[in-house]
């Protein structure tokens, strides 16, 4: 970069102080348009489905039965979305509490052998590919389930719970951070009221950090929301609303891997599973509002 | 219930909670490496996966892997470098800096299927690279770009504001003063996200299913030359990465050791990203004591 020396009349070192501003602008110039790229071409192409082809856009969202090769073919993507739902809370309720205990460990039980131990597992925890978690998910969690529960195996549980380990450090990085902020002052006065350890926690430290908390639940329900293999691996592949836990069913993510690459481009079933990334896509916009809006509430 | 007793059993908890934490990495960890290593061999390693029969490597995949990593991060670091630097040093504070702060965090939320998936229309289908390394690399460039940028931002945040200042003060230029001074000293901490990010990259496999392609094509590893079809180094051939090939075969592979070989590519996987932690950790602290003279 430092070479940028071109035959002009200007300075050197103002030719070289433009060359690096234009560079940089149009880096970040190159991100913002494939961003709004991104979003454009999705979006034209979910739409599609229901301005093209004619698929309602309630039936889409509310029907119970997809069948998209069928006579007529039928496009009611509800179980994809009940599963996407289902599962992602689910993992998100197992991995709340853990996240949060975690969290007080490493910040007011223990913060010597937390920030030794406990960080660098939680770290390590983030760093495994999804498909890992996918292939031991198929191996422990399912056979498991199968001899425990009737049923396959297969099913929202199964998923839940792998995603439940996905998403904790997520939920734990963003709880120690928070914790880890709290003016000191607020824990210190409770102590002296004679509070003990819990009470402080309790009564001072989870109502003060709690909206930075939910954004880090949020947070972890966005990425399992997203999360595309380790789920498709367990969650059984069934596009239906299961009556148990435990029952094979299907997710927005499962079905686009799954169909994504056996569809031909243009046809309305490929159409309809683009209409089930663009509803993944706004999801994310919900998510990335709801955040915003959390931490907006924390600052006060 | 005394107070007292409340403190010792929500302490005890907590405890409990942390250790658990610990024993579930553990035991997945050693879970994946006890079934895993006793399938790795060189032989493993080098050698092509057969479809039907058992005794299939992942020679093909491993090698995918490791060049579309490298394709990614020679895409990714000048970008992302560029726009962290522009968003850290550059961007006036105004409501079009806060638009694309927004933009960039919506960015990095997005699932890496709906990225593969933008993938597939823009690189594959729109500019006609088809199912390839290239392809694969561009989409995961825009995965990882988000990332890149708020290391960049955290590793020039980290540069103390009197260093900068007193080489304003010389008369450099702004461009000068970041290259120059900024950088070196942003060095231990862009390093060490790189590494990270790097390993995330290795893993990644949703955004690469439908733009580097489920299959691997014969590969005729004494033809270097990155222009002919069969040559490992060609980057328009389609490609199946080390982490798609552990999905492929788990759910509809067909060999009869496929549990096997998804055990021991999954060992080879974290044992891989392994590896990226402890050299990221070590790096980073290397060249901090390096740069910083403590100890």
């Amino acid at each position: 970069m430092a070479q940028s020396f071109e035959r002009q009349k200007a300075k050197p070192h103002v030719t070289e102080e433009w060359v690096g501003r234009v560079y940089t602008l149009l880096c970040i110039f190159l991100l913002v348009a494939t961003i709004f790229s991104m979003v454009y071409f999705v979006a034209s192409r979910g739409l599609t489905t229901f301005f093209g082809d004619g698929v309602n856009v309630l039936e889409l969202l509310t029907g119970i039965k997809w069948n998209p090769e069928g006579e007529p073919a039928v496009f009611g993507a509800l179980p994809f979305i009940f599963g996407s739902f289902s599962t992602s809370i689910l993992a998100a309720l197992i991995s709340a509490p853990l996240g949060f205990c975690a969290a007080v460990f490493m910040v007011e039980i223990a913060p010597r052998f937390g920030r030794k131990y406990l960080q660098p597992v939680i770290e390590l925890l983030a760093g495994i590919p999804s498909v890992v978690y996918g292939f031991v998910g198929l191996s422990v969690i399912v056979p498991l389930f199968r001899d425990i529960f009737p049923g396959q195996g297969l099913g929202i549980a199964a998923g839940a719970l792998v995603l439940s380990i996905m998403i904790l450090p997520t939920i734990t990085t963003i709880a120690t951070d928070a914790l880890a902020g709290l003016p000191s002052g607020l824990k210190e006065g409770s102590y002296a009221l004679g509070s003990t350890r819990w009470q402080t926690i309790s009564r001072i430290v989870l109502p003060t950090t709690l909206p930075a908390l939910l954004t880090g639940i949020v947070l972890g329900i966005a990425r399992a929301f997203g999360e595309a293999l380790a789920v498709q691996m367990v969650i059984g592949n069934a596009p239906h609303i299961p009556r148990s836990l435990f029952e094979s069913t299907s997710t927005l993510t499962s079905a686009i891997t799954l169909s994504m690459g056996n569809t031909a481009m243009g046809s309305v079933h490929n159409n309809a599973l683009w209409s089930l990334a663009l509803i993944l896509m706004l999801m994310t916009f919900i998510f990335v509002f709801i955040v915003r809006w959390l931490e907006g509430r924390s600052k006060i | 219930m005394n107070a007292k007793t409340a403190d010792k059993i929500a302490t005890a908890v907590i405890i409990a909670v942390a250790a658990f934490i610990v024993l579930l990495l553990i035991g997945l960890l050693g879970y994946i490496l006890v079934r895993g290593l006793g399938h790795i061999s060189f032989d493993f390693l080098t050698s092509a996966p057969e479809t039907i029969r058992a005794g299939g490597g992942i020679g093909p995949q491993l090698f995918n892997s490791l060049f579309l990593l490298v394709l990614t991060m020679l895409i990714t670091i000048p970008l992302g470098l560029g726009a962290g630097i522009y968003m850290s040093e550059y961007a006036p504070v105004n409501r079009v800096t806060a638009f694309i702060r927004l933009v960039v965090e919506v960015l990095s939320s997005f699932p890496s299927i709906v990225v593969g998936l933008f993938g597939l229309l823009i690189f594959v289908n729109l500019f006609e690279f088809g199912f390839s390394l290239f392809s694969g690399a561009l989409a995961l460039t825009v995965f990882n770009l988000p990332l890149m940028v708020r290391i960049t931002e955290q590793g020039l945040r980290s540069v103390p504001q009197a260093q900068k200042e007193a080489s304003l003060a010389l008369g450099l230029t702004k461009w000068k003063t970041i290259t120059s001074v900024m950088l070196p000293i942003a060095i231990p901490v862009i390093l060490t996200g790189t590494i990270l990010a790097a390993g995330r990259v290795f893993g990644e496999a949703a955004a690469l299913l439908f733009t580097a392609g489920m299959s691997s094509p014969r590969l005729d590893f004494s033809d270097w030359n990155p222009l002919h079809d069969v040559s490992p180094l060609n980057p328009f051939r389609p490609a199946e990465t080390l982490a798609v090939h552990i999905w492929k075969i788990n759910s509809e592979g067909l060999a009869p050791d496929a549990p096997e070989i998804a055990a021991g590519a999954s060992a080879v996987l974290i044992l891989t990203v392994l590896l990226f932690n402890l050299v990221a950790r070590w790096l980073g602290r290397y060249m901090y004591r390096k740069f910083t003279a403590i100890k």
